[in-house]
């Protein structure tokens, strides 16, 4: 696909895909239950608390107990999707995930909106940006983090067709839809444009980080393909070493720690089986603030113009692969 | 359908004592199997293990109506929750005996590729076991989580769950008791092992629980107490009542005053056999006031 096929067919957040994603699988899927940890508006889970008012639990503030009761729902054959922020839906419960949800393989689907910077003025109390390594480290956990409020609802209804955990991250802000027209299937990256000099990874909200720059580069006679990892595990592997073999360089984007998330899983398969020069655009080694969503992304390095200049150093490298 | 003990009939009145006196046999044997499982392991928790003999037995051939023929849905039967994962001794050892796996498989317990790992685990498969647990605190939730489906699919049979008492330390604990009588899960039993004990000493040497009482019924709970979990007929009476307690639109909670280490003399009462294995000589010294009354693994 050609840059210029990207089109944009409005905005809206991806926490609002999530929130008609479950009402729709509430629809087709009788097994589908939901919980929610006093976060009902935030979560978008009205629509699905109306139309199913005997298939959700209001859980109140109490995180951990949450995921047991989905564990339990899902031992007597329910697939509990859970509701609450990413910080809440992981760190705070990470015990409770990993014995009585990954370890036991229980079809839990943990939902969990408000992830990364673009959270923005509530503060770095609630801005996690370790959430993806947390639970790709889990054995058995599925990560999927979605780029727009259509992909978010496609992934959201695809999860309780697979069997086991998921960890589905997704955000806050209002944001471009642009894979309306796309498919989306667990585990298979979605290669958005075709190019030749480099290979940019992105997942989540810097997807549309990295188009935009790929729409600058442009200007300047770089071609850039841009694949969107919406599912960081299982990686899709083979897209990836298909791209690198053709452009051999590589930029991964991420709203989260450079440590654990998709840039770590992706050095991990690069290094042991195509050596590629590779740049980060991650936060690194910092907590966030609050402010603007926006202004947060620039000033941790998360903004257009940082992945324009991660694909100019790599390309660099690609050239002369000892870094200066 | 089979029910794992025809001989015991669910919907009896009366306490018939040769029954009482079957149940305390099979609880000899358990308890036979728990020492040797953790003689032979040479590590597990022996202490509560025992203090528990009694009461899994009881539930299981006596109060459940469960079926050994192991579904994880478990729709229409009655499910159990080991949320102190650590007595698994006990579990294993009621589990095999009540027929959910062979009781040679006992002598696999804690060894390398043993579907009977050293706390309770879905993982390799052990038909019986629901949910992993281990770290503490968790399985009431868990227990929460079945009785929720139950209720949602019209299923009038009942979640047990066993914690302990210092367990009870742990705030999810308290999370999942603010739960239950909200939600009016009054198809939901739980039994506190409360033997006073616990690692690091007694529950009120390392943090007092207090009014434990007091603290389950301003939960919202309906609270009974078993004064000797080590009693068989006190326990069958006192599991019995609390069972008719169920459907009334409270969580049950029965607080079972137990000895850890019941059975066997030098174990009995302290914190010490929390957590270490019996040597040849105790063993010995235990099986000479254990009677092997079903035939050892």
């Amino acid at each position: 696909m050609k840059l210029q096929e990207i089109t944009v067919t409005g905005k809206k957040a991806t926490r609002d895909g999530f929130g008609d994603g479950l009402a729709a699988v509430g629809q087709t899927n009788s097994k589908v239950v939901a919980l929610c940890a006093d976060l009902v508006g935030s979560l978008k889970m009205d629509a699905f608390i109306k139309a199913f008012p005997q298939r959700f639990v209001q859980v109140g503030i109490a995180e951990a107990n949450m995921m047991g009761i989905a564990a339990g729902l899902a031992t007597a054959g329910k697939i509990p999707y859970t509701g609450t922020f990413a910080n809440f839906s992981t760190g705070r419960v990470y015990d409770q995930i990993r014995q009585s949800i990954a370890y036991s393989h229980k079809n839990v689907k943990i939902c969990a909106s408000h992830a990364g910077l673009t959270l923005g003025e509530d503060g770095a109390t609630h801005q996690i940006l370790e959430d993806i390594g947390l639970m790709k480290m889990l054995p058995g956990m599925t990560v999927i983090n979605p780029c727009d409020y259509a992909q978010t609802k496609a992934a959201t209804i695809a999860i309780a067709e697979h069997y086991g955990p998921v960890y589905l991250r997704f955000g806050r802000p209002s944001w471009p839809i642009f894979t309306t027209n796309l498919p989306f299937e667990i585990g298979k990256a979605l290669p958005l444009t075709t190019g030749s000099d480099v290979t940019i990874l992105a997942t989540g909200h810097l997807v549309w980080n990295a188009l935009e720059a790929a729409k600058r580069l442009g200007l300047e006679g770089i071609s850039c393909e841009v694949i969107n990892i919406h599912t960081i595990k299982p990686l899709d592997t083979a897209t990836i070493l298909d791209s690198v073999s053709k452009t051999r360089c590589v930029v991964t984007a991420e709203e989260h720690q450079r440590n654990g998330g998709l840039g770590d899983s992706v050095a991990q398969l690069l290094s042991r089986k195509m050596p590629t020069p590779m740049e980060y655009v991650a936060v690194n080694d910092s907590f966030g603030e609050s402010g603007d969503p926006m202004e947060l992304l620039d000033k941790y390095g998360l903004g257009v113009k940082d992945v324009v200049i991660a694909v100019q150093n790599v390309l660099k490298r690609k050239k002369s692969p000892v870094l200066v | 359908m089979t029910y794992c003990i025809p001989m015991f009939p669910m919907c009896q009145k009366n306490i018939n004592m040769a029954n009482i006196t079957e149940l305390e046999n099979i609880a000899q044997q358990v308890r036979r199997d728990i020492v040797r499982m953790v003689n032979q392991a040479n590590s597990g928790h022996p202490g509560g293990s025992l203090g528990c003999a009694d009461f899994l037995t009881a539930l299981y051939f006596e109060i459940m109506q469960h079926q050994t023929k192991f579904n994880m849905e478990g729709a229409g039967e009655d499910l159990f929750f080991l949320s102190n994962g650590h007595i698994s001794p006990v579990w294993y050892s009621v589990l095999a005996r009540s027929g959910y796996f062979p009781v040679s498989e006992l002598a696999t317990f804690r060894k390398l590729n043993t579907r009977l790992q050293g706390h309770p685990t879905t993982h390799e498969g052990l038909p019986g076991v629901r949910i992993a647990s281990g770290s503490l605190g968790q399985g009431l939730s868990v227990a929460i989580g079945a009785a929720l489906a139950k209720k949602m699919d019209g299923d009038n049979s009942t979640v047990y769950a066993l914690t302990g008492d210092g367990e009870l330390q742990e705030g999810q604990i308290w999370e999942a008791a603010m739960f239950a009588p909200h939600h009016k899960l009054d198809n939901l039993l739980v039994t506190v092992d409360w033997n006073g004990q616990q690692i690091d000493g007694s529950n009120d040497q390392v943090l007092t629980l207090g009014d434990l009482r007091g603290k389950w019924k301003a939960f919202g709970w309906d609270v009974l107490e078993i004064k000797d979990g080590n009693n068989m007929k006190q326990l069958v009476a006192g599991m019995r009542k609390a069972k008719n307690q169920l459907g009334k639109g409270k969580p049950v909670v029965v607080l079972m005053r137990t000895q850890m280490g019941a059975g066997v003399d030098f174990m009995m009462g302290s914190h010490k056999w929390h957590g270490i294995a019996p040597n040849a000589a105790q063993t010995a010294a235990a099986m000479t006031q254990l009677k092997e009354t079903l035939g050892d693994f």
